[in-house]
């Protein structure tokens, strides 16, 4: 069983979002750890850099496969989590603990579309 | 990795059950249901470099020969030079089309016996190379036998490989075999040959025997403390240590000389793609594999192409990983010969940027093996 917090947003390629007034703080779901096997690169955007919802702006990367990560929601990078930079495997050790970016969001009302935790508990088939 | 994909249903090897009760990460590969990994890829490759891995390699196919003319068969569709070779001995080379491309590369074994050579071919090709060898063998004095399911194969591989292999098959005679060597010995009533080759960059053994011995050694190398190595790990060890993997870096495209494999191709004597090679050697040839190092951890993956810093593509990524035992952005790369020389500055595109780096030899990791 995958790992699933309460009260966060979730999108169908797995990231999650924990929304404090106007900024999304964005990781990837348990489930998606699990799928990628050891993380060995986390590829971040630079902070002030503008994403479309839906956009890619990374990838997670283990030895065998990368995996694109996709901003659930529109807005500027205001910070990233340098600390996976040399300690990839924190995504591994904590998905929920190890956030990717901060984002100000430009368009609040986008978070109406991500899951609930349920919806994506039912999404993984969990 | 190549995958072979089609409608057929996967074959599995006769380790099957065991990584299933291992709980393996299992994959389609080369038509067969194979293990990728039994727990961490780090893990498995660390323990091939450190210790000892032991992988289900008995989707390889063995292919014999013998008959009068063996010798002359053999060198006629084998690259390398077969007349000479003492009983015991292995060569590695390819078989190619008379255009030079690649139809497989494999190892050829002189068998005890007078006039018998073992073909040991890669599992995705067996059924390709059994039809081009019986194409090719009409006129000669021999005849060739697909005997793939009737053997197993383990590989085990590591520094420590000898002392496992040594006590579990209570033989000290292996420890004696160099480099490119085998014996041949008996297991449960069954012809058993030890191979000191390997596919990893360290010292080791390839073990054939029939299929219910395989499952017997696998068990007792596990039960020693060797640890159970999927083919993810294959991957990673055999590219750092700058060996070819059929289907990415030699193909009906992609020629040895191509590759850089040109010592393994003897062109002072005849056989299928000599002629083509030998201008490839004289002329040159407009590609190239080349290794490149990128200075940041970000990984060049197959498909990826490469780059001048004008953003002209000059190549393409053929494998490539971070490297776990060197710590770096590595791959092999097919690109234009005006860029195949070595410190040339290249970038690789990856994903939405470029990564500086520079064209370094293939070998990516110092080889350990046996004298």
């Amino acid at each position: 069983m995958s790992k699933i917090v309460e009260g966060l947003k979730y999108s169908e390629s797995h990231e999650w979002v924990k929304v404090e007034g106007d900024i999304a703080i964005i990781g990837v779901s348990d489930f998606a750890q699990k799928e990628m096997g050891e993380i060995t690169y986390v590829d971040v955007p630079e902070v002030d850099d503008e994403f479309e919802a839906g956009e890619d702006f990374g990838a997670l990367e283990s030895v065998k496969a990368s995996s694109e990560l996709y901003c659930p929601v529109s807005g500027k990078v205001v910070e990233v989590n340098e600390e996976l930079e040399n300690a990839p495997e924190k995504v591994n050790e904590d998905a929920f603990a190890a956030w990717i970016i901060k984002i100000e969001m430009s368009d609040t009302s986008e978070l109406d579309a991500l899951l609930d935790a349920e919806a994506y508990r039912s999404l993984i088939g969990e | 990795m190549s995958e072979i994909l089609s409608n057929e249903p996967l074959q599995q090897t006769c380790l099957h059950q065991k990584h299933i009760a291992l709980g393996a990460k299992m994959s389609p590969f080369a038509g067969f249901d194979m293990p990728i990994q039994y727990g961490s890829i780090i893990t498995e490759h660390l323990a091939v470099r450190e210790k000892a891995g032991i992988f289900d390699v008995s989707h390889m196919g063995e292919i014999f020969v013998s008959g009068t003319e063996a010798e002359a068969f053999v060198n006629h569709i084998f690259t390398n030079e077969v007349r000479g070779m003492d009983k015991g001995k292995i060569l590695y080379g390819m078989m190619c089309y008379p255009d030079g491309g690649v139809v497989d590369d494999l190892l050829v074994y002189k068998e005890f016996e007078d006039n018998h050579y073992l073909l040991v071919v890669n599992a995705a090709n067996i059924a390709k190379d059994y039809a081009w060898i019986q194409e090719q063998i009409k006129g000669f004095d021999c005849r060739a036998v697909n005997a793939s399911d009737e053997w197993g194969q383990v590989a085990v591989q590591g520094p420590e490989a000898e002392k496992y292999v040594c006590d579990i098959l209570g033989d000290k005679a292996v420890a004696d075999l160099s480099f490119y060597t085998f014996l041949d010995s008996e297991y449960r009533g069954k012809r058993l040959i030890v191979s000191r080759t390997g596919y990893t960059g360290e010292d080791g053994f390839e073990l054939y025997t029939a299929p219910e011995g395989i499952v017997e050694l696998w068990d007792k190398f596990l039960s020693a403390g060797v640890q159970p190595c999927g083919l993810g790990c294959r991957d990673t060890l055999r590219f750092e240590a700058g060996l070819p993997l059929y289907g990415d870096e030699l193909s009906p495209e992609i020629s040895p000389v191509m590759a850089g494999l040109g010592m393994f191709c003897k062109l002072d004597k005849d056989f299928i793609g000599r002629e083509a090679l030998l201008k490839q050697k004289t002329e040159g040839t407009a590609k190239k594999l080349v290794g490149i190092e990128i200075e940041d951890k970000a990984i060049p993956r197959a498909g990826y192409m490469v780059e001048t810093e004008d953003e002209r593509e000059v190549g393409i990524v053929t494998t490539g990983y971070h490297s776990i035992s060197l710590d770096k952005s590595i791959c092999f790369a097919l690109v234009d010969s005006a860029y195949a020389s070595l410190d040339t500055p290249l970038w690789i595109r990856i994903r939405k940027k470029t990564f500086p780096g520079k064209v370094v030899k293939k070998r990516f990791y110092q080889t350990n093996y046996k004298k």
